[in-house]
């Protein structure tokens, strides 16, 4: 089967192109790495069955970085390449064009973003540059679909050539091929071109900064609350009748107990019962997907405006003294979300080090949306008391154990080098399409764990493991975090999902004190499972145990302090 | 004459002339199209040591302070 290369500098637009060939969904968003794993797929191109491979950015065919290593290896196995260059940007995004040709591969050229190069005045002669390259180039606005068709109708055409160039006649023969087909023309710059500047000069980009920052989070609370008030709790009073008679069937039991629960005051109660048709089914539907939805809503118009690359300069000194790059607050976002995927976009960051700190930090520091949904329907009655202190206190440690862990490690952050992409109205299709796909991986890998958490739940209670697990784990639970003993079980379950484990706080009639240290202690003692294979996989054993010693270490000494000082 | 980038002025145009470094190096710049020959023009620089942006061909890049003390321009009247 012919294998077709997906190849160009980063952000340009290459996933787009993945998903209009093959269907197949794949995340897309407006700053450089979004990629950071080959992605393959099989798709029937003029009645023949080829594969696509859509491999991350990369500037230069002479590897400066491992990721780029990895790009040429993959040249040696591809037959043909679709070299899809960003044509507001034609010099730079020739460079690579021209070693793709040095190569001997059969390459065809997409000019992306075409629409753009009419708003900023850049005519390219399309003709022209067929010539001087010697190979098909088609005009496309990939996230479209625009020029597809034709790019496809076009592969047969697609030749190999054989020019050798040293890096500064390369460099030459760029500049004459772009004098002789690219015209710039001068205008008025556009309203979000001098956003691009306003937002990164510190004097007006920090004040922007904390102004989205704060509308992102207050609207993402608004939504959550408008989407559980409105929609999800009327839909489970419908639902209650339904479970209330399948309740009055079953005969009280284990049966009973697992599938409803156990009755509060005789009736069903969503939040506490923890039964299978009642707990699981409320928590994950009626608690915790709204703000899903809400948070990735917001995430997708930050990402595809192009805005995170400009926060990330704005807080690369901070971020450098933590050992990482400004680039790092890309993992700690998407960990917001969920720790999954805000574990593999650590790979975004070049060295291992880097990695290392911004895979820690996030999986101690940075609660997920599920479980920062069910602190809210907890703590929210408290106020900013409750989660301003919660807050503080896990952004407190992000800093510090940052700050700690740059010192003691071995080793250097490497100099920030990033490119800021242009600001791009989001393309809305495009921004539902990523929501829907976010949003259906939650309820797909969430669901099933939140069923089986409250499946466990009920067994290990019924076994008596719960209750021997409190009795031997209370000096430090009652002792050093100055929990109710019976709150261990919350931790147990922890480990297989957050939200569960946060909701079974609630019977136990905790104080604002201590719903605070426990809420933190969930955040940070441990990934919940899926973020650990995933970290595991990232980080390695070795750096994987190292990791575990420093969240356990540090969440008693933090449960311990919050259990002094509050 | 020619100066080390970190100390061009906000708002002014200035041609790459020099870069301090190894082959790698002037790669890696070059790959983002920072390169001799080049003009550029010095969008901000961030607080307290932070990082410069650069424009070039209508492109912001944030360049680290270690990275634009070896790049020497020369500013354009």
């Amino acid at each position: 089967m012919k294998k077709i290369l997906l190849m160009g500098n980063q952000n340009v637009g290459k996933s787009a192109f993945f998903f209009r060939l093959t269907g197949i969904s794949v995340i897309i968003s407006n700053y450089p790495g979004t990629t950071v794993e080959f992605k393959q797929g099989k798709t029937k191109l003029n009645k023949e069955v080829v594969e696509i491979i859509d491999v991350p950015g990369t500037y230069t065919l002479k590897p400066t970085s491992k990721a780029e290593d990895v790009a040429v290896k993959m040249l040696k196995e591809g037959d043909m390449v679709i070299n899809v260059v960003d044509a507001t940007n034609l010099e730079r995004n020739l460079y690579l064009t021209l070693q793709l040709l040095e190569r001997g591969i059969p390459v065809i050229v997409a000019l992306n973003f075409w629409d753009e190069t009419q708003h900023k005045g850049i005519n390219i002669d399309v003709k022209k540059l067929e010539k001087e390259l010697k190979v098909p180039i088609v005009p496309t606005v990939a996230i479209t679909g625009e020029g597809i068709k034709e790019l496809v109708s076009k592969l047969k055409e697609a030749k190999p050539h054989s020019y050798k160039y040293s890096d500064k006649e390369i460099w030459n023969k760029i500049g004459n091929i772009v004098k002789k087909t690219q015209k710039i023309k001068q205008r008025e710059h556009t309203f979000l071109e001098r956003l691009e500047d306003l937002s990164i000069k510190p004097i007006t980009g920090i004040p922007i900064a904390l102004l989205i920052l704060f509308f992102t989070f207050w609207i993402v609370r608004i939504i959550g609350e408008n989407l559980i008030a409105y929609i999800f709790e009327p839909l489970f009073e419908l639902y209650l009748p339904i479970a209330t008679s399948l309740s009055n069937i079953l005969a009280p039991g284990f049966i009973h107990d697992v599938l409803i629960g156990t009755l509060i005051e005789g009736e069903i109660d969503y939040v506490q019962s923890m039964g299978l048709l009642t707990t699981g089914l409320f928590v994950p539907f009626a608690m915790v997907l709204p703000y899903v939805f809400a948070f990735y809503l917001a995430l997708g118009f930050l990402e595809d405006s192009g805005y995170l690359p400009r926060l990330a300069t704005l807080v690369d000194n901070l971020m450098h003294e933590l050992g990482m790059h400004g680039l790092a607050i890309i993992p700690m976002f998407l960990g917001l979300g969920c720790n999954v995927p805000g574990a593999l976009s650590t790979r975004i960051l070049e060295t291992k080090r880097q990695r290392f700190i911004a895979a820690t930090l996030m999986a101690i520091a940075v609660p997920c949306m599920a479980q920062i949904a069910m602190v809210f329907g907890l703590l929210g009655r408290y106020g900013v008391r409750g989660l301003g202190t919660l807050f503080a206190t896990l952004f407190i440690v992000w800093l510090v154990l940052g700050f700690f862990l740059n010192k003691v490690m071995k080793g250097i952050t490497p100099e920030t080098f990033m490119e800021i992409p242009p600001y791009r109205i989001p393309y809305l299709k495009g921004l539902a399409k990523k929501l829907w796909m976010r949003v259906r991986s939650f309820l797909r890998e969430a669901i099933p764990f939140v069923l089986l958490g409250v499946l466990f739940i009920n067994i290990l209670y019924a076994l008596g493991i719960i209750g021997f697990i409190s009795k031997i784990t209370a000096p430090v639970v009652v002792g050093i975090l100055g929990l109710p003993k019976e709150a261990v079980a919350s931790l147990v379950i922890g480990f297989l999902r957050k939200d569960v484990a946060v909701g079974m706080l609630l019977p136990l009639g905790l104080n604002m004190k201590q719903l605070v240290i426990a809420s933190a202690v969930l955040t940070m003692y441990f990934p919940c499972v899926a973020t650990f294979v995933v970290l595991f996989k990232e980080l390695g054993v070795k750096a994987m145990i190292k990791s575990t010693i420093i969240m356990v270490i540090l969440t008693l000494l933090v449960g311990g302090i919050l259990n002094l000082i509050l | 004459m020619e100066i080390p980038l970190i100390n061009l002025q906000i708002g002014k145009k200035a041609k790459i002339k020099r870069l301090e470094g190894g082959f790698i190096f002037q790669r890696k710049l070059a790959s983002l199209n920072v390169r001799i020959g080049k003009t550029i023009r010095m969008v901000t620089t961030q607080l307290l040591r932070g990082p410069v942006v650069i424009e070039v061909d209508d492109r912001r890049v944030t360049l680290g302070r270690g990275i634009a003390v070896r790049i020497f321009v020369e500013e354009e009247k």
